[in-house]
């Protein structure tokens, strides 16, 4: 009895975090974007060419006879970084640089980011005229999937701890050295004032733009990971399904109310209700939902996500409340 | 050897699109000295700072430390040639403790526990008293002035520049500041302080340079110099202000203020046992350290602030009816018929919308008149162009935006439009801040006008020579409480000086339980 | 300071100025030379992604827009969808009321207007169906941009994040319902309802020889609420509190406005044209309810809306821009020479979009350089 309770409480709790790794991932590099100030709606789109560039740079490397396995991981991995690179780069320059709105910047970048990774992962191989019916990722893929061999026999902590693929571990350790990072060192101190203040962290001779734009383009490469998660997830891509999962992630961000180490349990939570219609076996439940009721339970995170944001509101506790900077842009002369 | 000051700019000029700031200014700075920047409110004393302290980049000249001719293009350049400047609107990060404020943005290991420690020893020095690991949305102003104070000692600062710091200081505050000023000097730091109190001045400077309209006037040595020199120098010739006053004519009561009061957000009241009557035809004047509830005064008759305890009673001119205006919104006050007419200090932030332009500025209070779903633009756009030439409002015409215009214009616009709909009580907070000597003399003559009218004019002043020459009453406010209401015809400024300080006491004990929790 | 003695005097290069103003011809310049410079990137793209002829794509683009009569006829009224979406976001955010809900709320109004021509022919006459599915549409869309409006008002809850949640859910509850009322159970499509008596279907104009009969009304429809968005922003009170509250709510106290009470009557009005755009797109156009039935307009009407500054009429000319780009960049990708993938759209207008968005700083801000001292250096 006990035996089956376990094995499903472990069961749930492993995919829920496998589920909920690319939201993290994507919330994670918005609470860095955010805490410099910037609400980078764009985050879809970021993970979108994220994903997009890692699933290219895998497909092309995938046609090369004898993979070298520290490649088909590094190839794949720089040319994720490198395309949500080049997004945040984008992103940065018309908003820090030219001040431009950040909801516009970011939404039309979302939409860019999305065409980009459908019409890429639709067409790749009608433009490079390759002979081959669909992008297919599977052999990087079963790389990036590799567990350690000996989690299975080390029973239920073997499982919860050890039987992820690497890219999880990733995850939460860019996740812990964040939170480390915004809330233990000067670099972190430095960006959280240039988020609630840039006036006064200009004044204390701190270099807002750079700060803007480091943040925001290493938010971006860290977002743009978790699409690529996501990519190796589905063994290549699927149009439109990326799209949510950047909004939720960046429900996540108001969830964990700023704190990337907060955004851990919150992903872990997400992967759950992401999932949970799927997982009611799982759980032991047994009740019988009519079909098609799937897709109220994906309403879930969203809901979830807009209670915490009206408590916080109601509660008005400064620590909660979004960096005061968040959406403006600054100008040092603007006053 | 030839004589090298800590700091010296020379031909520094300043424009803001086409407004010049700064115009081909040159001054110096000793070591060990404190040096105060003179000037009218607008004369270009803060943003010539700024361009010491790297906020603003100079449009043309050049800045000299300890003879070197430097670049100053960011607070950072300043910090790194020994500048540091305390803001008069604070630059601290509200939602971080004030050890991290103040290490905020310094390179280096990064040793939060070293720096609190620091921090103290610092503070033990100079005599400071602050909890370097509070909040700063838990301070109180002179708390957070501690602050900023000590960020730039902190970086071993050699010229401290201060931008009105007894502004928002109770005098008690204010001679601690003074105190610790003068302890840096001794160290052989140079201070400058920007002010427009001339007995600041003269109690705590060694030079005093003046500033008017953007230019240089002179530098003067404290100790040659006297309130009717400095006074000269500022305002360009020695003017008495020759304010005309009238004696009231017939005044009846209008206005009954009994036992307001008024608390904050966190529960403290902010007035307190505040009663006083306006009487039409004459002036009443409010004095007191800005923020002592002179505000809130205002904007709880005006029907902006909740009362938690009190009544404010109108009696109507006509039917001699009286009517309490507690708790009323302002449409309520106005649908009572009861025509008060409110100038707030908060000109483009509050009594004007900025990026409107002056017509639809001219309806904000008159709009909702009328069943009709649609505006009237006719009506406003008369009265835009009648203020516009009668006050001599400098604009290219009257559908620009109020932003564009100059600080004195702004004011005819909003004075003019308050005045327009004939009130029985005007209130005016602060209606000459910022203001050059002709604009401000055309709002006194506007008052004195309202006042022949036979309304009952409530101005909120901070000059105590214009409160004495344009007031019948003056009242004065401390902390929230009446400290005195005044005859204006024979109290003295020094009279009214002290009465303002009258009831810091309690102010200070709050204070204190402040810091103790 | 003794550390200082090796640097030479350097003066910043450059130097950003905040403009006072500027003149119209000047901006209108700097916003067309900003086209054509993107323009010229989208044609290297293609050119390097397609292999194709840059001045070939660009024929093929505006032959694909405006190539024939029904062309023409779908382009203006994908102009007129996207614009009415932009009139109802532009009244949010004249109030800084950033609502970025408007997927939710079109969806919300496209899923009464679906239920009401579902369900109710021949349970009502026709007119009452015609009334219920108006009302039912623009009620649905009121009140998913009033949750949000209500917490805003009372709480001050952050609504660019309550609403952007609020198109996630009404997304889902769209595919819950097109599961739900599909025709054979599970293929999630419901089909083109009333098909053959056209209940609910808005009426066509003009006889079968008239290409542009069953678009000419929706069109009207968005033209007619065009104007009197623009009456109502410009010349009514309404219109001038809302003014007045976007750009100071301390202002907007002061003179007695009652801030929450605007707030929320706006969000209405807001939401419910919104829900609009979703009857015009079951009623007029689509005749069934898909998930994808919003096509991204709420997101893409933001843009237009803030390119034409918040003018109802200048909205009319950005969303003509646009609709025209990704008309013209979907009939290039699917050419059958090139026969790829539709997004290759949204690639070419968010360039576009992106190059007007940066364009925007030059018009507010000049850049200076500052002068040498005599030259000399």
């Amino acid at each position: 009895m006990f035996e089956t309770i376990l094995s499903k409480f472990v069961y749930v709790l492993t995919s829920s975090i496998n589920n909920g790794m690319p939201v993290l991932f994507g919330a994670t590099g918005e609470i860095l974007t955010e805490k410099s100030g910037h609400l980078n709606l764009g985050i879809p789109g970021v993970m979108a060419v994220g994903g997009i560039s890692g699933v290219i740079a895998a497909f092309f490397y995938g046609q090369v006879p004898d993979m070298n396995p520290v490649l088909t991981i590094l190839i794949p991995m720089l040319a994720c970084l490198l395309g949500s690179l080049v997004m945040g780069l984008i992103y940065c320059f018309l908003t820090v640089t030219l001040r431009a709105n950040q909801n516009v910047t970011g939404l039309a970048l979302t939409t860019f980011g999305i065409g980009i990774g459908n019409f890429f992962g639709a067409s790749i191989i009608k433009i490079t005229h390759v002979d081959i019916p669909s992008v297919r990722i599977d052999a990087t893929s079963k790389l990036f999937k590799a567990t350690l061999p000996f989690a299975s026999k080390l029973g239920w902590f073997g499982e919860i701890f050890l039987s992820y693929r690497f890219l999880v571990y990733l995850g939460l350790i860019i996740a812990f050295i964040a939170s480390f990072i915004l809330f233990r060192t000067r670099l972190g101190l430095h960006l959280r004032a240039v988020g609630e203040n840039p006036a006064t962290a200009d004044a204390a001779g701190i270099n807002v733009n750079k700060y803007k734009y480091f943040a925001t383009c290493i938010g971006s490469m860290i977002a743009g990971l978790g699409g690529f998660f996501y990519c190796i997830d589905k063994n290549g891509w699927s149009n439109d399904t990326i799209e949510p999962l950047g909004w939720i992630a960046i429900a996540l961000v108001i969830f964990a109310i700023w704190k990337p180490h907060m955004a851990v349990v919150g992903a872990i939570l997400f992967g759950l209700l992401l999932n949970l219609y799927d997982l009611i076996p799982a759980l032991g439940l047994n009740i019988k939902f009519p079909q098609g009721y799937d897709k109220l339970f994906k309403m879930i995170p969203y809901i979830v996500t807009i209670v915490v944001l009206i408590i916080t509101s109601a509660r008005k506790k400064r620590e909660y409340q979004p960096p005061s900077h968040l959406g403006l842009s600054y100008f040092r002369e603007d006053r | 050897m030839e004589h090298i000051p800590a700091l010296e700019l020379k031909n520094i000029t300043k424009k803001f699109g086409s407004i010049v700031a700064n115009n081909n200014v040159s001054l110096s700075a000793e070591k060990g000295e404190i040096l105060a920047i003179l000037g009218e409110n607008g004369s270009g004393k803060t943003t010539l700072m700024n361009m010491i302290s790297g906020i603003y980049f100079p449009d043309s000249g050049q800045i000299f430390i300890n003879g070197k001719e430097v670049v100053i293009s960011s607070p950072k350049d300043a910090f790194d040639n020994g500048v540091g400047m305390i803001h008069q609107h604070f630059k601290l990060v509200d939602v971080l403790t004030a050890a991290e404020n103040i290490v905020l943005g310094l390179d280096g290991r990064f040793n939060l526990k070293s720096a609190v420690k620091e921090v103290a020893s610092i503070a033990g020095k100079y005599g400071f008293d602050i909890d370097p690991l509070k909040k700063i949305y838990e301070m109180s102003v002179s708390e957070k002035q501690t602050v900023e104070i000590i960020k730039v000692l902190y970086r071993n600062a050699d010229i401290l520049i201060l931008d009105e710091p007894t502004a928002v200081l109770t005098p008690q505050e204010t001679d601690k500041l003074f105190d610790v000023l003068r302890r840096m000097k001794d160290e052989g730091k140079t201070i400058i302080i920007i002010t427009h109190k001339l007995h600041e001045v003269l109690s705590l400077s060694d030079r005093v340079a003046v500033l008017r309209k953007g230019e240089y006037i002179c530098t003067i040595k404290t100790s040659e110099a006297n309130e009717s020199v400095l006074t000269e120098a500022m305002v360009g010739k020695k003017i008495s202000l020759n304010i005309e006053r009238a004696e009231p004519k017939d005044p009846v009561d209008r206005l009954i203020v009994q036992d307001l009061l008024c608390l904050n957000r966190e529960g403290t009241p902010v007035l307190q046992d505040v009663s006083f009557t306006a009487r039409s035809g004459e002036i009443l004047g409010i004095a007191g350290i800005a923020g002592s509830g002179q505000r809130e005064l205002l904007e709880a008759i005006a029907g902006l602030q909740h009362i938690s305890s009190g009544e404010i009673t109108y009696i109507d001119p006509k039917t001699d009816k009286h009517e309490n205006l507690r708790d009323k919104t302002p449409v309520q006050i106005r649908q009572l018929g009861v025509r008060l007419s409110f100038v707030p200090e908060d000109r483009l932030g509050m009594g004007l919308v900025g990026n409107m332009d002056i017509v639809d500025n001219m309806m904000l209070r008159s709009y909702g008149k009328g069943k009709s779903v649609f505006l009237k633009r006719k009506e406003p756009r008369d009265l835009a162009n009648e203020i516009i030439s009668s006050l001599e409002v400098v604009t290219p015409s009257a559908s620009t935006p109020v932003r564009r215009l100059s600080g004195g214009n702004v004011q005819k616009v909003l004075v003019g439009r308050e005045i327009a709909s004939t009130p029985t009580v005007l209130m005016a907070a602060y209606p000459v801040r910022g203001l050059d000597i002709n604009s401000s003399y055309m709002i006194y003559n506007l008052l004195n006008q309202q006042k022949s009218n036979g309304v009952a004019v409530i101005f909120v002043g901070e000059d105590l020579d214009v409160l004495v020459e344009l007031c019948d009453r003056i009242m004065i406010i401390g902390s929230g409480r009446i400290a005195g209401i005044v005859d204006g015809r024979t109290s003295t400024k020094e009279q009214i000086g002290l009465l303002m300080t009258k009831n810091v006491k309690t102010h200070t004990e709050k204070g204190t339980e402040d810091v103790s929790q | 300071m003794t550390g200082n003695n090796t640097n030479k005097v350097k003066d910043p290069l450059l130097h950003i100025i905040k403009r006072g103003s500027i003149v119209w011809w000047k901006s209108a310049l700097i916003r067309v030379v900003a086209i054509l410079i993107a323009l010229v990137v989208v044609a290297l793209i293609t050119l390097v992604i397609t292999g194709q002829n840059p001045i070939e794509m660009y024929k093929a683009m505006i032959d694909g827009a405006i190539g024939n009569e029904l062309r023409i006829w779908n382009l203006l009224q994908d102009t007129a969808l996207l614009l009415v979406v932009g009139l109802a976001l532009t009244l949010s955010f004249k109030m800084r009321f950033w609502n970025i809900g408007g997927q939710g709320q079109i969806i919300m109004g496209a899923i009464a207007a679906t239920a009401c021509m579902k369900f109710l022919p021949g349970k009502v006459p026709d007119f009452a169906l015609y009334l219920i599915m108006i009302a039912s549409a623009l009620i649905a869309g009121a009140i998913w941009a009033l949750v949000p409006g209500l917490f805003k008002a009372f709480l001050n809850t952050n609504e660019t994040l309550f609403t952007l949640m609020m198109n996630y859910i009404a997304l889902n509850f769209a595919a819950f319902l097109t599961f739900r009322w599909s025709k054979n159970s599970g293929n999630n499509v419901i089909g083109i309802l009333n098909r053959k008596t056209h209940a609910g279907w808005f009426p066509d104009i003009g006889g079968e020889g008239f290409v542009g009969r069953s678009f000419l009304l929706n069109i009207l429809i968005v033209f007619v609420m065009m104007l009197i968005v623009f009456v109502y922003l410009k010349y009514s009170k309404h219109g001038y509190e809302i003014s007045v509250v976007g750009e100071s709510e301390k202002t907007a106290r002061y003179i007695g406005i009652n801030v929450k009470k605007v707030i929320i009557r706006t969000v209405i009005i807001s939401g419910a044209i919104c829900g609009l755009a979703g009857l015009i797109l079951v009623s007029g156009v689509h005749h069934t309810l898909t998930t994808d039935i919003e096509g991204g307009r709420g997101f893409t009407a933001i843009i237009v809306s803030w390119m034409a500054h918040f003018n109802p009429l200048y909205m009319a000319l950005t969303s003509f821009l646009i609709v025209f780009l990704e008309k013209g960049a979907i009939q290039v990708a699917s050419s059958p020479a090139l026969n790829l993938d539709d997004n290759f759209a949204n690639i070419v207008t968010g360039i576009i979009i992106l190059f007007i968005i940066g364009c925007e700083f030059f018009i507010n801000y000049k850049i200076v350089f500052r002068k040498r001292k005599g030259g000399a250096s």
